[in-house]
């Protein structure tokens, strides 16, 4: 019993170790990019409205982490946050989810897909954060569901055109080997056109979590309600303290790493057998 | 006579096949095919490229349709034996799903007929046993060499127990050692299940190892040179490559093709003719 455990705690300690060497070259550079900038600043006397030092910009991230916790006060910062993650997350599933079921939709009529495809490709090279003000018209400025309806129009294409794909761009023979179960359409689609589908449609949704936090925060600045990260960014910036400005720039960056990582996490539950053939 | 017509596996009479007829573009791929297989018999179709004998296999398998004549598989239109599930199919590539494990993978067919999952179980441990890969059955297809692979679709083609079983140079990507040890290996299934089995190959070695007949076949049009009879006799091993009779018949087949081959060379068009062919 007692070896056993020593032996699981060596192989733990080793795998730490190991995990460590991997991404300690990583750490150093941030490290060593932090540093570089906070002597920078310091050396050249630059002054705060141009570029605060990271020490700063940390002491105003902590205080609001202790305006948070604390019961009785509040932190406008994480409060914006937590408005802005929502906007995003809401719009990337409903972006994402109105993709891949019009993409369903549309591979199961091939003419349907056909007619529609060009329009999807086209809409999906138009800069959509132009219809901010619009969709701030439609749902009101103050209304979430405004930077939620933009968010979903821009995952919304993208996550369209790589599901199409990901159905239709199947292997030929796998397709025959169908046939000649004489297998149902639908049989096929979910025995083979779905599964092939997945990883199509992971790499877009990695693209859309980026995609949605960047147009949350760039609708905002268009206008929204006082607690978002992209009017509290507009607002700290104009009234000259960068510092506050930053620490939402950094805030906006976590959720978005966040975002990231989760679907990251999704994709190795669903397809384990990619991840094994890219460890390999 | 139903006594007789039953043992008759497939009959082909005059069999015509055009690609894109009535355009430019248009191919005779198959002309006049005249063809009788008995049940249980091992037909080899080999040719030059571009001799059709993958389209016959095709035709057979109602992966495509005849143009012209008359072809019956079990007595009944290709498209009934397909709908009947009388085919097992196996191509060059073994066409394995990746996100399947190697018993999900034979286990497919059986899903998608409707087997009960004990049932089913039962068929997928029996046939990984038979290409033995018993121990291999919760593996991963990128797990296995390109040998065991072909092996998991040919126990896959056999698990629901087909009439018919359609092989299109399944041996063709794998190195010679291990093709001649897949070719014993397959003598031995067919000889355990008495299937009756067409399989196209560009070796001449081993059509002559492998069939009872070998259907000799050359291009433009596509059409039956020789049906080479072979009496060496069953169960063939690696001794029976060294039998004089075996390579009177390689050198008979091969003087077959020769001629084919010559004639092919001969003629400025056949270049066109393999692209139009690779193009199905």
């Amino acid at each position: 019993m007692a070896p056993a455990e020593a032996q699981r705690t060596t192989t733990l300690i080793a795998s730490i170790r190991r995990r460590l060497a991997f991404y300690f070259p990583t750490i150093a550079i941030a490290a060593g990019v932090i540093v570089l900038w906070e002597v920078i600043v310091v050396v050249f006397n630059i002054q705060q409205f141009l570029l605060p030092k990271p020490s700063a910009i940390f002491a105003e991230f902590t205080l609001q982490v202790d305006l948070w916790l604390a019961p009785d006060e509040r932190s406008m910062l994480f409060e914006s946050s937590g408005a802005t993650f929502w906007e995003a997350f809401g719009g990337f599933i409903i972006g994402c989810g109105g993709g891949i079921l019009v993409a369903l939709i549309t591979s199961r009529w091939t003419i349907v897909g056909e007619a529609t495809m060009p329009f999807a490709i086209a809409a999906n090279s138009v800069p959509i954060i132009a219809f901010a003000p619009i969709m701030n018209n439609w749902f009101g400025i103050t209304n979430p569901a405004s930077k939620m309806a933009i968010v979903a129009i821009i995952v919304f294409f993208p996550t369209m055109i790589n599901t199409v794909r990901g159905l239709t761009l199947v292997d030929v023979e796998q397709l025959e080997l169908m046939r000649s179960y004489a297998a149902t359409p639908a049989r096929i689609m979910f025995s083979l056109r779905i599964p092939n589908a997945l990883p199509f449609i992971f790499s877009a949704l990695r693209v859309a979590s980026a995609l949605s936090l960047i147009g949350a925060v760039v609708a905002e600045f268009f206008g929204g309600p006082r607690a978002t990260l992209g009017v509290y960014i507009t607002q700290e910036a104009g009234a000259f303290d960068f510092a506050k400005a930053w620490t939402a720039i950094l805030m906006a960056s976590l959720i978005g790493i966040c975002f990231y990582l989760a679907v990251l996490i999704a994709e190795r539950r669903l397809m384990p057998w990619r991840i094994s053939i890219r460890d390999n | 006579m139903p006594a007789e017509t039953r043992d008759i596996a497939i009959s082909a009479k005059g069999i015509d096949k055009v690609f894109n007829p009535g355009t430019e573009e248009a191919v005779i791929a198959l002309q006049d095919i005249n063809l009788e297989v008995e049940a249980g018999e091992f037909i080899s179709l080999i040719g030059p490229s571009g001799c059709g004998k993958s389209t016959l296999m095709r035709l057979i398998g109602d992966l495509i349709q005849p143009t012209g004549g008359e072809l019956l598989v079990n007595g009944k239109k290709p498209a009934r034996a397909r709908l009947d599930r009388d085919y097992g199919m196996v191509f060059q590539a073994a066409t394995l799903y990746e996100w399947r494990s190697v018993t999900k993978n034979v286990q497919l067919p059986l899903e998608i007929m409707g087997f009960s999952k004990s049932e089913r179980q039962k068929r997928a441990g029996a046939m990984l046993e038979m290409v033995e890969l018993g121990a291999f059955a919760n593996h991963f297809p990128w797990q296995l060499s390109g040998g065991m692979q072909q092996r998991v679709s040919i126990a896959r083609a056999l698990a629901f127990d087909p009439t018919v079983l359609l092989m299109d140079e399944p041996f063709g990507a794998l190195d010679e050692f291990t093709r001649e040890r897949m070719n014993l290996e397959l003598l031995k299934i067919w000889q355990q299940t008495r299937k009756t089995i067409i399989f196209v190959t560009h070796s001449i070695a081993e059509a002559v190892f492998l069939s009872n007949r070998i259907v000799v076949m050359s291009p433009r049009p596509g059409r039956i040179t020789e049906i080479v009879s072979n009496t060496l006799p069953y169960p063939r091993d690696f001794n029976t490559r060294n039998d004089p009779a075996y390579h009177d018949l390689v050198a008979k087949v091969r003087e077959l093709l020769r001629d084919a081959v010559g004639s092919l060379a001969a003629d400025p068009s056949s270049g066109q003719y393999v692209s139009a062919q690779g193009a199905v």
